[in-house]
């Protein structure tokens, strides 16, 4: 059997090597596919935190998505219209920088699951399940309503943000901005679920009560589990919407709240890489699939049904058939 | 802000409330009886719908569509807890989510598949059209009158269901131990697929009778189903009861809130910015109810403390 690790340092190389094929063989639809999968990996590994690592299956990570997607609309819909985002108490401009944008997705995401992770993680279980859901679609009813910014119809920016030095309208390149956020991301995660944090939170999963008894504050954990966790979804947002230089309601949709839970089934609970395979073989279906038959999402239903009947452990676990350290 | 308006947008309230009340009072069941999560409710709401329009297309009588979609949910709802859903009883909530948000991609792709991407029309029978009059003014649409009175009807049934019958004091006996009523030689698994399949029935009766006012098309469940979420939420989970309060608080909030909050912004903002943003906050009010409720009563108004 190959170990897990050896299955992370083959996905890395995958995630290296097809797109460099594809830029070699002037394919740039693969890349766009390749990036694509990576921003959903990105927004899988923030959900994975709270779902796999916490153990609160949050059905609302979608908020977060569209947060963070409509954070870059919206700055760059006012930097290319030329009008200011706030004129007062004091002035803010609309800016197409992609850091800066990248640095605000990243505080108003953290700053939206504090709110909803406050009054979510009151509660336990199905509640829980339940009100994450309903808090994405208050976000998705609120985009459809706010007509400032497009409403239904969404906003479309014409011109992909900067980023200093590198030319962001070229495929590979922003390909590459985003797979280094997310191998970032991914180095980050694995220090955090070591870290002493990360131990008492997937310790809070296994045995609240225990945690509680040690003195270490539950609530407290989990929050800031939640926050982070959201935190880095809303990053992968900004990154979604400026792949298709476009944002609308339907980034806060519930079922994409739903195939973020996919991605991690997919590809194993609570494993570092699972959230990447899942990203990959969903868009691999997405694309396939939906080239021999337009209703590809029965097929997608009928392979979710048996993995979740039959199979407990996902690709990963197939593969290393070895219990997940925190899965 | 007359009071015929007032009146009007009431009976709006509660006529989405008694909707919401069929849709909820099923999850609600389902989850007090067996434990389940239920995200494909939505979809029997769907096929409910699909049904009564296929038939009164076929037939032009609204009373056999009606019974249609009772049978057509009923039906759809015992094979999906036969095939799949009884394998679930045991599993976690992640799995039971996954496993039902499975089944909602094969329902709707599959009705895709069958009707195509195109709405179809159900029409309200000659007989409930036009406007009734009410004391003091008011006109109101006789079919959505009709709509509350059915909703009211059906909850009086359930209520005298689960309270009277044999069958009734089963699925409360289920609610409490399960394994004490199957000691006592009741055959649960027969029990579930009667309680799944009457859930089904009732979410598909909803869809029918809304069917005739919106239009049937693929995807119209779930947006009542993720309402149906907010009245159980409010109300607790597996309480019949705070389904009905959940109900009709969640329809009057969510109707009164748009009409009004943009009315009574505009005191204080010129008109369109009081539309705008009075709109905005009435598509979040009952969300912000539930946020209110959950702070006060984590379980509900009516769930059981841990």
């Amino acid at each position: 059997m190959i170990s897990e690790r050896m299955i992370n340092i083959i996905l890395i190389g995958l995630l290296v090597i097809i797109p460099a094929w594809a830029y070699l063989a002037d394919e740039p639809f693969t890349i766009t596919l390749m990036t694509r999968a990576v921003i959903f990996a990105l927004a899988a590994v923030g959900l994975n935190l709270a779902l796999g690592v916490g153990g609160f299956v949050s059905f609302g990570h979608a908020a977060f998505f569209g947060l963070g997607g409509y954070v870059m609309g919206v700055l760059a819909w006012h930097a290319q219209s030329y009008t200011p985002f706030l004129e007062w108490p004091f002035l803010i401009e609309g800016t197409q920088s992609m850091p800066v944008i990248w640095v605000i997705a990243v505080i108003l995401s953290a700053l939206l699951a504090l709110v909803i992770g406050v009054v979510s993680l009151k509660t336990t279980g199905v509640y829980f399940i339940m009100i994450t859901l309903a808090f994405a679609q208050m976000m998705y009813y609120f985009s459809i309503s706010w007509s400032a910014y497009g409403g239904e119809d969404g906003l479309s920016i014409y011109v992909r943000n900067s980023f200093p030095g590198l030319n962001t309208l070229d495929p590979i390149q922003f390909y590459s901005i985003c797979f280094i956020i997310l191998m970032a991301v991914l180095a980050l995660m694995a220090r955090l679920v070591k870290s002493p944090y990360g131990l008492a939170l997937n310790a809070a999963r296994q045995s609240p009560k225990r945690v509680e008894a040690v003195g270490l504050d539950l609530h407290q954990l989990q929050l800031l589990a939640f926050v982070i966790s959201g935190a880095i979804t809303g990053l992968a947002g900004a990154l979604f919407a400026d792949l298709n230089r476009f944002v609308s309601p339907n980034m806060f949709s519930w079922q994409l709240s739903g195939e973020f839970i996919v991605f991690i089934i997919i590809g194993g609970v609570g494993r570092l890489f699972g959230p990447v395979i899942g990203a990959l073989v969903f868009v691999g279906l997405e694309h396939f699939l939906g080239e021999i038959n337009d209703y590809w999402h029965i097929y997608l239903g009928l392979i979710l049904l048996l993995i979740v009947l039959f199979s407990k452990t996902g690709v990963m676990g197939l593969l290393v058939k070895k219990e997940a350290h925190h899965g | 802000m007359s009071f015929v308006l007032l009146a009007e947008q009431v009976l709006n309230g509660l006529q989405l409330g008694v909707m919401l009340f069929l849709m909820s009072a099923g999850l609600t069941l389902i989850f007090g009886v067996m434990g389940l999560i239920n995200l494909a409710h939505g979809s029997l709401y769907m096929i409910g719908a699909f049904a009564a329009a296929s038939i009164a297309g076929l037939t032009g009588s609204f009373i056999l569509a009606l019974l249609a979609a009772l049978t057509g949910a009923a039906i759809a709802g015992g094979i999906v807890e036969m095939v799949v859903i009884r394998r679930l009883y045991r599993r976690d909530h992640l799995d039971q989510v996954l496993a039902t948000f499975a089944l909602i991609l094969i329902f709707s792709e599959g009705t895709r598949w069958v009707f195509g991407s195109f709405p179809l029309y159900l029409d309200i029978p000659t007989y409930l059209q036009g406007p009734v009059f009410l004391p003091g003014g008011i006109q109101y649409p006789l079919y959505r009158i009709t709509l509350i009175l059915i909703g009211l009807v059906v909850a009086f049934a359930l209520w005298l269901m689960i309270a009277k019958t044999r069958i009734g004091i089963q699925i409360r006996a289920g609610e409490n131990d399960r394994e004490m009523i199957a000691a006592l030689g009741i055959d649960i698994s027969k029990l579930y697929t009667i309680v799944f399949a009457l859930g089904a029935s009732l979410a598909g009766l909803a869809g029918a009778l809304v069917g005739a006012i919106q239009s049937v098309e693929v995807g119209m469940g779930e947006p009542v189903l993720i309402l149906a979420f907010v009245v159980i939420v409010i109300g607790g989970i597996g309480s019949i009861k705070g389904a009905m309060v959940g109900s009709i608080l969640v329809g009057l909030t969510d109707t009164l809130g748009g009409v009004f909050l943009p009315q009574i912004l505009q005191l204080f903002m010129d008109i369109s910015t009081a539309n705008n943003v009075g709109s905005s906050i009435a598509s979040m009010a009952i969300y912000i109810l539930m946020g209110g409720v959950l702070i006060w009563r984590p379980t509900g108004l009516y769930g059981s403390r841990p």
